[in-house]
């Protein structure tokens, strides 16, 4: 297996209290990974760590190891910003920022260099595109993103992170909230996405992990239940546990 | 079903309402008065022309000019640095000792009778720094008093920011510092110019802490180091010193359209820039 990251012997505290414990788990690239489990099984720690915005959190303290083609995103010489644009991000509730469409997706490429307005452009397109969200907001991306539905509203905080042109894509349950129709369209650019890059997803049932991931892993309070294809861990489970949660008679 | 209002209930509603009508009749009852007083004074030659026989006669522009001079470098001293200590508060320290002591620093500070600042620019500004009665010692001082009001309002208009914002412009790949400038920023300015505005108003009104620090010569000032006598201070000497009603009035009445044209703007320009960013 080729993997784009790998997590070893992870351990994750916010001050005292555990969220993550003795946690090992290879992520393959140009796959789509569904961490999937119970609230609180430490699957947002979790994501937030793989590009440290877990760094933002006040009293958070990590053991372990992630790396990212083999190489540590906790090395002291690691940029932390260009850790972010390789390691993009997308949030259960959708966050545009107060600006225009264009200028939410421009926001991050901006950051990385000068770049001409028809440079902008061509980037917004593309990203839009890829996010199945070109068709709805071509005619008006001026228009503040606080307009879009809620729906529109996620599909265009995945085209801001696909304008930083990352290697893997973390989305923390990017669907609760969201309709059917949304929910199929977002899934749609995923499996479509993962011809070029890495796909974290937790997704928001049991029933989206089984849709689209290619590999899923089980969590549950913090550690590393089983992992493996979708097909192994959703037809035959090897832990009774991952069986429970699976059938809903959990708890 | 919904329970009918209780007689209590009535009662206190109409309290409520009958205080709130008072304040308001009496707030404009002390506009229209003065404004109906004022304004037949205004005219040309009142805005444009000097005070002649300490006031009686002429106009009162050297003391607009005054008031816009002093309020300028008041707010031009008292923004930075009070922006500045706000977002350092808010972005850049834990809670901790020294914010501790920075905000009681602040709110104590913004307790002072205005005099009390007077005495301070009096003496420093005036006396120990050799700057004389000057249009730069009552702005300096007028900066001090104005500073708690200018951190303490930015300060809560940062807060405000969804933590969100910030969030997404790390996960983005920006630094702190490309966060604060292109979104917290940004997004707690409509704020920070009501805190602005606040001071801009205290400024102008200003009359004891300008009259001790930036006197009460009636000349055109032609620098910053000149004496002026600002238009609370002549409103302030044509009353007290029985001068010039009349005058007192116009100035007042000027006063008032000064503060009103100022708020009314600093809307317009805020509301122009929230609409861009929705």
């Amino acid at each position: 297996m080729d993997a784009k990251i790998v997590i070893k012997d992870f351990n994750l505290y916010y001050g005292k209290k555990q969220a993550i414990e003795g946690f090992n788990l290879s992520i393959p690239r140009n796959e789509i990974f569904s961490l999937f489990g119970p609230a609180g099984s430490g699957i947002t720690s979790l994501l937030r760590a793989m590009n440290r915005l877990s760094d933002l959190t006040p009293d958070l303290r990590v053991e372990g190891d992630i790396l990212l083609d083999g190489k540590s995103i906790f090395a002291p010489d690691l940029s932390m910003t260009a850790l972010r644009r390789r390691v993009g991000m997308v949030f259960d509730v959708p966050t545009p920022l107060p600006l225009s469409i264009f200028e939410n997706i421009a926001y991050g490429p901006r950051l990385q260099s000068k770049k001409s307005k028809a440079a902008l452009q061509d980037i917004a397109e593309q990203a839009l595109r890829a996010a199945a969200l070109w068709e709805d907001v071509k005619d008006r991306l001026q228009a503040p993103a606080m307009s879009l539905s809620g729906g529109q509203q996620q599909r265009l905080c995945i085209a801001r992170v696909l304008a930083l042109q990352p290697e893997v894509i973390l989305l923390d349950r990017p669907c609760s909230g969201l309709d059917p129709i949304s929910t199929a369209k977002i899934e749609e650019s995923l499996i479509e996405l993962k011809k070029n890059l890495t796909v974290v997803i937790a997704p928001h049932s049991t029933q989206q992990a089984g849709r689209i991931a290619d590999r899923v892993a089980f969590m549950l309070l913090g550690k590393l239940i089983e992992d493996g294809t979708s097909e192994d861990v959703f037809m035959q489970p090897k832990d009774q546990r991952t069986n429970d949660y699976i059938t809903g008679r959990f708890g | 079903m919904r329970k009918k209002p209780r007689v209590g209930e009535k009662v206190v509603v109409g309290i409520i309402w009958t205080a709130a009508v008072l304040v308001l009749a009496v707030l404009a009852a002390i506009i229209v008065y003065i404004l109906v007083k004022g304004l037949p004074q205004l005219s040309w030659e009142f805005l444009t022309q000097i005070p002649r026989n300490m006031g009686r006669a002429g106009g009162i522009s050297s003391t607009i000019v005054g008031t816009l001079l002093v309020t300028a470098v008041a707010i031009v001293i008292a923004v930075p640095f009070g922006v500045g200590t706000a977002f350092y508060l808010a972005e850049y320290t834990k809670e901790g000792i020294i914010t501790r002591i920075i905000r009681f620093s602040a709110e104590s500070l913004a307790g002072i009778p205005s005099i009390v600042y007077g005495l301070f620019g009096f003496i420093f500004f005036v006396i120990t720094l050799k700057m004389g009665y000057s249009v730069l010692s009552g702005g300096l001082t007028l900066a001090i008093m104005i500073l708690p009001t200018i951190i303490r309002t930015a300060e809560e208009a940062i807060r405000t920011v969804p933590n969100s914002y910030r969030e997404t412009s790390y996960s983005l790949g920006a630094t702190k510092w490309q966060t604060i400038i292109k979104t917290v920023f940004p997004s707690s300015l409509p704020g920070i110019v009501n805190g602005i505005i606040l001071s801009v108003g205290r400024c102008v009104a200003e009359t004891a802490a300008v009259m001790l620090t930036a006197g009460s010569i009636l000349r055109m000032p032609k620098s910053l180091g000149d004496s002026s006598r600002t238009m609370a201070v002549h409103f302030f000497i044509l009353a007290s010193e029985d001068i010039s009603m009349e005058k007192a009035y116009g100035t007042a009445a000027l006063l008032i359209l000064l503060i009103f044209l100022i708020n009314v703007v600093a809307n317009i320009l805020v509301n122009r820039f929230a609409a861009k960013r929705r």
